[in-house]
């Protein structure tokens, strides 16, 4: 197992706030990797750090052996290219349409032909199950599920190793997150990707991940697989899994 | 289904009120007003009756919770009588809850001298982060500058488009009307004095040298400028500045960078225009008015106006658009995660750049006239 992504004595501290308070925690390549917790205890943060939107107050993070703190503009912009990044409401820029919000990662690090990069996006477009017609709208102009794939779409644009999901099937109605868990699925074995997400949806938690991380009270409370996260002693894990095995 | 209501029975110094049919929030005033007129001098023991009710909700749960401790505090004995599983159990779970419930905390009062550091301080902070944008602006600038092909011609171009010459027509019409206005109003006092002549001297000089620079600034801030602060406010709460950064392209370089240049470039074009349509709008009410012909009026300009009076116009032209980009930007990029801080910032990018622009006509007009200009 070949470690991607090493957070070590992450400590997050917001004005008096202390968010994190020495997280550890490891990933491997080819995992789909969960970050879950109690709302506010900080999943959606740690992630923004991991992809550099944030700064933190302590601690190394590691990410394809480069330590993001002390990289260089260079390193970090090789970096950016090899990882794809779900926002939760897709973040599509708004006044491009989806074949242009996928092409637009091409256009800007490759030197490939305007028919080429058409060619891509199409393939992504089908990879992610949109329809071809569907890659002229506007994101004002299409569904939520829809701007998620879309989204999905321009992240995986670039073939990246990595990938990142914040809720990716929150605001998405039961159907449509289950056929979400199982695209990742399979894009995880198509493109042998390395995904990390935060994710409140049990379902999609059982359905997707092969370990987790827990966040609780400012530390990790369990890393591991979900087979014997219930073990744990925590408040959190007790209420929050509980209630899946008694289904 | 019975009638909600409350009775009561004495007997000796033993009181019993009976609730039956439903009690929920809609008559707990009601029964609060009747509970009130009873007199309790007498009374030993109070008896809450509850075997004829059929519901309980949490309110009035709340409601004979309370009363209960009313009684307490007035020394008074209760009692409670029920046999509903339902209705103790809406009892029980006021009374857990309460036990765990806490007050609000009160906000605290700030007396004058603290409001006053505080947005002291604030106004401080947000000097900083100003400065703090200039200088991130200036390194990326610098950085661009590494090689001509990362500049973003094409949007550069497309900002032009949108801000600059989509504004010509309202600029010219404004200038028009505002050169009218002025020549209008100073042919009455010229007249006066038959010095009909002066007004080319008069509307010329502070046509090309104040007021065009001035009445563009003041269209462009208000159109451009907020502009540009609501489409970065927008994407910057629909999260697609953090996508652009992830993907790793610098927002200063693909958003900020271009509005600026553009505006920069476009704005001396704009004051040309504004010039030519105020000079033209004094021409006209010049004509009718005063009656000084088009071909004396160009002719008389041509003497007295000097040529600095128009250079000096169009160079305050990049200073303004670069007070008034910035301004936006930033505005644009201070947007909160929520919609009221859009309007806000917007307002807020229109004054600033508005007192930003004046502040600055005033500096150039004193240092012009120490330069002799």
């Amino acid at each position: 197992m070949q470690p991607i992504i090493k957070v070590r004595d992450v400590k997050t501290i917001f004005e008096s706030r202390v968010v994190h308070d020495g997280l550890n925690l490891t990933i491997n390549r080819g995992e789909i990797y969960g970050l879950l917790g109690p709302s506010g205890c900080g999943k959606t943060t740690l992630l923004r750090e991991m992809v550099m939107l944030q700064p933190f107050s302590g601690g190394t993070i590691e990410i394809l052996g480069y330590d993001i703190r002390n990289i260089r503009q260079e390193d970090a912009q090789k970096l950016r290219q090899n990882w794809g990044v779900l926002f939760q409401a897709g973040a599509l820029f708004s006044s491009l349409s989806i074949a242009e919000n996928i092409a637009l990662p091409l256009q800007e690090y490759t030197d490939l032909s305007e028919k080429m990069i058409e060619e891509i996006v199409k393939f992504k477009i089908n990879l992610v199950g949109l329809k071809s017609r569907d890659a002229l709208l506007y994101p004002s102009q299409i569904s939520g599920g829809m701007k998620k794939k879309a989204a999905l779409a321009r992240s995986l644009a670039m073939d990246p190793k990595l990938l990142f999901l914040d809720e990716p099937t929150s605001g998405l109605d039961p159907i449509s997150a289950r056929d979400f868990d199982a695209l990742i699925l399979k894009l995880r074995s198509l493109l042998g990707l390395t995904i990390v997400m935060v994710s409140h949806d049990l379902q999609s938690i059982y359905d997707t991940l092969d370990r987790v991380a827990i966040i609780d009270n400012k530390k990790i409370a369990y890393e591991g697989t979900l087979s014997e996260v219930t073990l744990v002693q925590s408040d959190f894990i007790q209420t929050f899994f509980r209630g899946y095995y008694e289904q | 289904m019975n009638l909600s209501s409350l009775n009561i029975q004495i007997i000796d110094k033993r009181l019993t009120l009976i609730f039956s049919g439903e009690f929920t929030l809609y008559q707990i005033t009601k029964y609060q007003k009747f509970i009130d007129t009873l007199s309790f001098s007498t009374i030993e023991h109070v008896e809450i009756d509850l075997t004829q009710l059929e519901l309980l909700d949490t309110a009035s749960s709340l409601f004979l919770n309370n009363l209960e401790k009313n009684l307490k505090a007035k020394n008074i004995e209760s009692s409670l009588l029920c046999h509903k599983q339902e209705i103790l159990e809406s009892l029980a779970l006021v009374v857990k809850e309460k036990s765990n419930t806490s007050e609000f905390p009160h906000a605290k009062r700030e007396n004058f001298l603290e409001s006053m550091g505080e947005k002291t301080y604030n106004n401080y902070l947000g000097f900083v982060s100003f400065l703090s944008f200039l200088g991130e602006m200036f390194h990326t600038h610098a950085q661009s500058l590494k090689s001509i092909k990362d500049i973003r011609y094409k949007e550069i171009a497309f900002e032009m488009n949108e801000s600059a010459i989509k504004a010509l027509g309202i600029v010219a019409l404004t200038s028009f009307l505002i050169g009218l206005v002025v020549a209008y109003q100073s042919a009455y006092q010229l007249k006066l004095y038959g010095a009909n002549i002066f007004i080319v001297d008069m509307l010329g000089i502070s046509i090309l040298r104040e007021l065009a620079p001035l009445i563009t600034a003041i269209v462009i801030a208000g159109r451009s400028g907020s502009a540009f602060t609501a489409q970065i406010g927008a994407m910057k709460i629909t999260q697609e500045l953090d996508a652009m950064r992830t993907m790793g392209f610098d927002p200063y370089l693909f958003l900020v960078l271009p509005r600026i240049i553009a505006l920069m470039i476009a704005m001396p074009i704009l004051i040309f225009v504004s010039d030519i349509m105020g000079v033209l709008g004094g021409m006209l009410v010049a004509n009718l008015d005063l009656q000084i012909t088009p071909e004396l009026f160009l002719d008389r300009f041509r003497d007295v106006v000097a040529a600095k009076h128009f250079f000096i116009g169009i160079a305050k032209g990049p200073f303004f658009a670069f007070l008034i980009a910035t301004i936006g930007i930033y505005r644009g990029l201070m947007v909160k995660d929520d919609t009221q801080s859009i309007g806000f910032n917007t307002t807020k990018s229109v004054v600033e750049s508005l007192f930003a622009v004046i502040v600055c006509d005033a500096l150039f007009s004193i240092a012009f006239t120490n330069l002799r200009m």
